[in-house]
């Protein structure tokens, strides 16, 4: 437990942990580890948790805990865990990306822009490994960050009406899989052939908030034999 | 049954999809979830039966066997063949009859449940319609003309009533109750006056995933924020300063401030709301909340339909 760590109210029967202001790889690990914490409470008065970048939303039943329990509850449990006696360990996740002129529309505009050649984006996109900070937008969209500054760019003012399923792309200081077919206003450098959300699979996603992902880069036909599509 | 008309639209919900935010899903479920489980327990199935919530009327359908249904919700005509029939109690249909509603006079969700539930393949545990995510319902999609609705396990059961003292009345202009939370102390008690003295009005930008007021602008003094979990009812507001209820079918994380929450019993009076409605807030502590979440819960246990 972070000495930072503050509880607020959100709702009638949710309540917001925040460990950081910002988003940082401790942010994420102490999120990481305080949902593995409180997993035991869901179906005990717990309903859900949303983790993000710095806090864990918690939606709990009304009729087993009031808001004063449910904090009081949360801060035992994640003062005796303060070891970090984690159930699972977070893991390395590789996936594949085809960067290329077909595959990553805006990979050309970004380099100009970051005045540095296609290839050096590449690299750099593909150098460090990402923090999953968060799962949202869509189902099995994860954040992950947080990008080299050096090809950090903005939304696109116009965002597109379909983004294909399996797009890389980059906002900000963010990057990010597209896992289906969605409207989207981020740049896109390349194209995944991993399924990101497969809801007939166990698990759907092939990762959770708390993991990291390391991008590498994959030829043309490579990413057509994993069953990409173009 | 077969769906002539599916209306504004049509959704088969159940209570919704639980535990399942990890993965970026968000619940759904009847936006007037007090009026699905009566309508439901009209019907003597569980509270989690999966029924059909129609948004403003205009649905029609066919049944092919005989059935037990009940309507509740929205005040909307119905008909049966032709002749008026009444919501709030169990109604028999047979085989060949035909159902008609008009458009909600008050009120904008109208429920139908069958005696049996609604049986069809769960997806994360429920059948509850996302359109946005493409899931529950029959492939994710609003139930369409010619669409075919199989019912689990029917029996013939007793008529049953709502009685009237209990049904809820729709007109009711009393303010949202909100629990001040998230990012409240964000915005100035000038700001927090000006909201909960405010008149806002629902502007056409209202649907399932939320309701965009209009009226009083109210400022945050941070203008973004790291991305972080999305209670239910939980009020946006974006630098324009006109505030988002956000609801079932809201986005699980969002980086807008926050002032708080609405309770899901407003929210539900709320998402009964049509454009152009006037709405008020009043803020609630957590403790009142909970008090009043729980006699609303004694309440609901206690009353008993009336055999017809």
């Amino acid at each position: 437990m972070s000495a930072s760590m503050r509880i607020d109210i959100a709702g009638e029967n949710t309540l917001i942990v925040y460990f950081a202001e910002v988003a940082s790889e401790q942010s994420a690990a102490d999120v990481f580890t305080a949902t593995q914490a409180l997993e035991e409470l869901v179906g005990h008065g717990v309903i859900d948790f949303i983790p993000s970048y710095a806090s864990l939303l918690v939606i709990y039943d009304d009729d087993v805990f009031d808001f004063y329990a449910m904090r009081n509850e949360i801060v035992q449990r994640l003062k005796s865990n303060q070891k970090g006696a984690l159930t699972k360990e977070s893991r390395l996740v590789a996936l594949p990306v085809y960067y290329g002129a077909d595959a990553g529309p805006d990979l050309a505009e970004l380099a100009e822009t970051a005045k540095l050649s296609i290839a050096e984006v590449i690299e750099i996109h593909q150098s460090q490994a990402y923090q999953v900070f968060a799962i949202g937008f869509a189902p099995g969209f994860a954040f992950l960050g947080e990008v080299d500054p050096r090809i950090a760019a903005p939304r696109k003012s116009t965002p597109r009406k379909a983004v294909p399923k399996g797009a890389v792309a980059i906002a900000d200081r963010q990057t990010a899989v597209y896992p289906s077919v969605s409207p989207g206003g981020w740049n896109l450098i390349g194209l995944c052939p991993t399924p990101m959300f497969d809801a007939k699979a166990t698990p759907c996603m092939p990762v959770e908030v708390g993991d990291k992902v390391k991008f590498y880069a994959i030829s043309k036909d490579e990413y057509l034999a994993l069953g990409g599509e173009l | 049954m077969k769906i002539l008309q599916p209306g504004v639209l049509a959704l088969i919900q159940d209570l919704g999809r639980i535990g399942k935010h990890r993965i970026g899903l968000t619940v759904g479920g009847p936006m007037d979830p007090s009026a699905f489980r009566w309508a439901n327990r009209l019907c003597h199935n569980p509270d989690n039966a999966s029924a059909i919530e129609i948004s403003i009327g205009g649905f029609a359908a066919e049944f092919l066997e005989p059935a037990q249904i009940a309507i509740t919700g929205a005040t909307v005509e119905v008909k049966i063949n032709g002749k008026a029939v009444s919501m709030w109690e169990t109604l028999n249909v047979h085989a060949g009859d035909t159902l008609k509603l008009g458009f909600a006079t008050e009120g904008c969700r109208i429920y139908l449940a069958i005696q049996g539930g609604i049986e069809l393949e769960a997806h994360f545990g429920s059948t509850a319609t996302v359109v946005r995510e493409g899931l529950g319902g029959l492939s994710g999609k609003p139930l369409a003309k010619g669409d075919l609705i199989n019912v689990s396990h029917r029996d013939n059961k007793a008529r049953l009533s709502m009685p009237t003292q209990h049904r809820p009345n729709y007109a009711d202009q009393s303010p949202l109750r909100v629990v001040l939370g998230y990012q409240a102390e964000s915005f100035s008690s000038l700001d927090k006056a000006r909201f909960f003295h405010g008149e806002y009005t629902v502007s056409e930008r209202m649907d399932r995933m939320g309701y965009r007021l209009t009226g009083p602008a109210c400022h945050s003094s941070v203008s973004s924020l790291l991305s972080e979990g999305i209670s239910h009812g939980a009020i946006q507001v974006p630098p324009d300063g006109q505030p988002i209820v956000l609801l079932n079918d809201r986005q699980t994380i969002g980086g807008y401030p926050k002032l708080g929450s609405v309770m899901a019993l407003d929210t539900a009076r709320l998402a009964q709301m049509t454009q152009g409605k006037k709405v008020h807030f009043t803020p609630v502590t957590v403790e009142e909340a909970h008090v009043i979440n729980m006699l609303a819960r004694n309440k609901d246990a206690n009353i008993e339909l009336l055999p017809l």
